[in-house]
């Protein structure tokens, strides 16, 4: 259950990889769909968290085109709405994510990603 | 009263690779509950715990919160314990999202200053240096426990980290016990970060005196 709200906190961490590290790149991606509970306090107070076109690439590369490429400046529930299905519902169940600056693959296994690095990359 | 969560979905076989929830797991779930209405006040949208195992620490951390309150993030270098984490959320209906990772590792850069409730109940019994090492690198349940020297080997990583990922309301709360040199991780975390330390909750559990530490950025009745 790799969540676009989850992806859009993940950086690539390999030695001495810290510039153009983020957004990692979906590869050879297998989703699901599932309902999510609707919160709209939530989704508003996440908003600051969010780095936008990482939010928008990630969900474009999925197959979903519903979000605005600039962050509106109105906050409504047809919007949030949108948000909702994009952060929460969408799942990535297999596939990887891909460095886009040094090409370090994490694979996406059963829901989970491995983040893990070999001793050699902890920088 | 918040039931512990439900984990009748793990089995013996789980529990041979996973650490399975014990004294140690219970008084940091007391020490949650008891500061429930502070947590909830809070409005908390991240919560990440470190080596999650079970799963059993988030999920009541989510029951303790609501299911749609916060995101519930949970990393383990253990794949059973990613896969039980996953599981028990499921089984409890909340929705933790477990990520195959060492401490916060892949997150750190994003999570600057953004974790609201950050959860350790690290390896903490003291081994030698060795164990604790080849503990890490196999990644199975002894990395539960083993904890190297003085217990800390795991603990003193993860320690130079929180106050980078704490947001400005941040709390911290991790398990030790005396071994581990409670007075000396208070000290240590206010003079280089700041952050000021507390004993939330302590008893003795057979051979061991467990603690749960708290750690905030300002005194708690400010």
């Amino acid at each position: 259950m790799v969540r676009l709200i989850t992806h859009n906190l993940l950086a690539c961490h390999a030695k001495g990889c810290t510039s153009n590290n983020f957004p990692l790149q979906f590869q050879d991606v297998s989703i699901e769909l599932r309902d999510a509970d609707f919160n709209a306090d939530f989704l508003r107070g996440f908003l600051p968290r969010l780095e936008w076109p990482a939010l928008v690439g990630a969900a474009r590369q999925l197959g979903d085109t519903s979000l605005p490429a600039e962050q509106p400046d109105m906050i409504d529930d047809e919007f949030l709405q949108k948000l909702h299905h994009v952060l929460l519902e969408i799942h990535v169940e297999e596939g990887a994510m891909v460095c886009p600056n040094c090409k370090h693959v994490y694979p996406i296994s059963n829901g989970i990603p491995n983040m893990l690095l070999a001793e050699h990359e902890i920088g | 009263m918040i039931p512990t969560p439900d984990l009748s979905h793990l089995k013996a076989a789980d529990y041979q690779h996973v650490y399975e929830p014990a004294e140690d797991t219970f008084i940091l779930l007391d020490a949650l509950e008891e500061d429930a209405d502070v947590l909830r006040n809070l409005h908390p949208r991240i919560c990440l715990e470190i080596g999650s195992g079970s799963g059993c620490v988030s999920t009541f951390a989510g029951k303790i919160l609501g299911s749609t309150t916060s995101l519930y993030l949970a990393t383990d270098i253990n794949p059973h314990a990613t896969q039980c984490t996953k599981l028990t959320g499921r089984q409890n209906k909340v929705p933790v999202e477990p990520l195959l990772a060492s401490l916060a590792g892949p997150l750190r850069s994003r999570l600057r200053h953004s974790v609201d409730i950050l959860l350790f109940n690290p390896p903490y019994v003291p081994t030698n240096s060795a164990e604790a090492d080849e503990a890490q690198q196999d990644a199975d349940i002894a990395g539960a426990w083993a904890g190297g020297q003085d217990g800390m080997a795991i603990t003193d990583i993860l320690l130079d980290q929180v106050e980078s990922l704490l947001s400005p309301r941040g709390r911290f709360y991790l398990v030790a016990v005396k071994q581990n040199d409670i007075h000396g991780i208070c000290r240590r975390m206010q003079e280089q970060y700041g952050l000021k330390g507390e004993v939330a909750l302590q008893r003795r559990a057979g051979r061991e005196h467990l603690y749960v530490l708290r750690f905030l950025r300002q005194p708690a009745d400010t």
